[in-house]
């Protein structure tokens, strides 16, 4: 009987410590969602002159650029997997990597082989757990992501792209990441990269006509210098992204885990209230047993 | 008088507005001058330092390394990968 209420102490008292726990990482992805949220927007200017000029120059130019050109046949494609670097996050880096599951299947079943590049430990160990090959991993950091990492990552997959496919080198591109739509709401994104088609964020007015521009030095050399950076905008930005719903995810999962907790906590004192009436109970019951057995 | 409204712009952050009289920048061919009225550009700048005139207020300097600029309708974007503002009259 006393065994039974040492064990719901015990488990009262270390169900509070995980809460504490809980409550501290909740406090700290909250505070980080701002910082998160205020680096997607600042990185919105850059995004907006980009992809405006890039459009520019796409739409007023008939070069045919490498990096614009549909290829005929693709037979190779690349698949970029954005996950965290840590779990507690609820499903976020399983939703994605379920998506990118589905994407590679997609692609497999149109005959194409995959290579894979991973963003985030979590992406690596669960890839590393069913030894399954991957082309490349950066970890640290996704979280906070910098934008030396998405020139990093870009540069490799244009380097890849730029290459034959007899000699290993991709024919598309596509990013797997979680897009934040808005605190509650983060939807594991699928998005081809490359080849290009010019997307914008968000819809410019219909009225902006674009200007005739003129280019310098030359047409070829701008794209030449702007498409590059417009990929490394683009991951940066999915990199962004992912990084406010990872957190958003994480501030979610904590929550719901601290509330768990405080359930069990209520649930457990009340179990040990039960146990401990019980002992008296019984304890009482003994006594006057006791004491009738010694009068009668 | 026509002015320029300028706009510098960082891979991660925003870096200075404002409305300008002359934009004197550093293109991989060599060096360009923006006035009000400039015909539509898109240029590649080069590594290097670029000064604004603004209205009011002293010139600002900005060192970039790379990137590069639109001039459309009297908006100048300069888009750079790494912007750096030179002196303190960046309040």
């Amino acid at each position: 009987m006393g065994a039974q209420i040492r064990v719901y102490r015990q488990k009262i008292a270390s169900t509070t410590s995980m809460r504490k726990i809980f409550k501290a990482m909740e406090l700290i992805a909250t505070s980080r969602i701002g910082k998160a949220r205020a680096r997607v927007a600042a990185s919105q200017p850059y995004a907006h002159a980009i992809t405006r000029a890039v459009s520019a120059v796409a739409s007023q130019s008939q070069v045919d650029h490498p990096l614009t050109t549909e290829p005929t046949q693709v037979r190779r494609a690349a698949v970029v997997v954005m996950t965290a670097d840590r779990g507690l996050a609820g499903s976020y880096s399983a939703s994605v990597l379920k998506q990118a599951e589905g994407l590679i299947e997609l692609l497999h079943s149109e005959g194409k082989e995959v290579k894979t590049y991973l963003v985030g430990r979590k992406a690596q160990a669960y890839f590393d757990f069913r030894s399954r090959a991957y082309t490349r991993v950066w970890t640290g950091g996704t979280d906070a992501p910098e934008y030396s990492t998405a020139q990093e990552i870009s540069k490799v997959i244009l380097e890849d792209f730029a290459t034959d496919f007899a000699e290993g080198g991709v024919e598309e591109i596509h990013v797997v990441y979680t897009r934040f739509k808005s605190m509650v709401t983060q939807e594991p994104t699928v998005v081809r990269l490359l080849p290009l088609e010019v997307v914008e964020e968000e819809e410019t007015p219909a009225t902006e006509l674009l200007p005739l521009y003129e280019f310098e030095p030359e047409t070829e050399q701008v794209l030449d210098a702007l498409l590059p950076r417009y990929i490394e905008s683009r991951i940066f930005a999915a990199m962004l992204q992912a990084a406010a719903s990872e957190l958003a995810a994480r501030q979610r999962a904590m929550k719901s885990a601290g509330d768990n907790a405080t359930e069990l906590i209520k649930k457990y004192t009340r179990l040990r209230n039960t146990a401990r009436q019980a002992e008296i109970t019984q304890e009482l019951t003994e006594i006057v047993a006791g004491a009738d057995a010694l009068a009668s | 008088m026509a002015e320029l409204d300028v706009e510098i712009v960082a891979a991660d952050h925003f870096v200075w507005s404002g409305a300008a009289k002359v934009v004197n920048a550093r293109t991989s061919d060599g060096a360009i001058g923006v006035l009000p009225g400039h015909s539509p550009l898109l240029a590649i700048l080069a590594e290097g330092e670029l000064s604004i005139e603004p209205v009011t207020g002293t010139r600002i300097h900005v060192t970039v390394d790379g990137g590069f600029f639109s001039v459309d309708n009297d908006r100048v974007v300069i888009v750079a990968d790494n912007a750096q503002l030179n002196d303190s009259v960046a309040a």
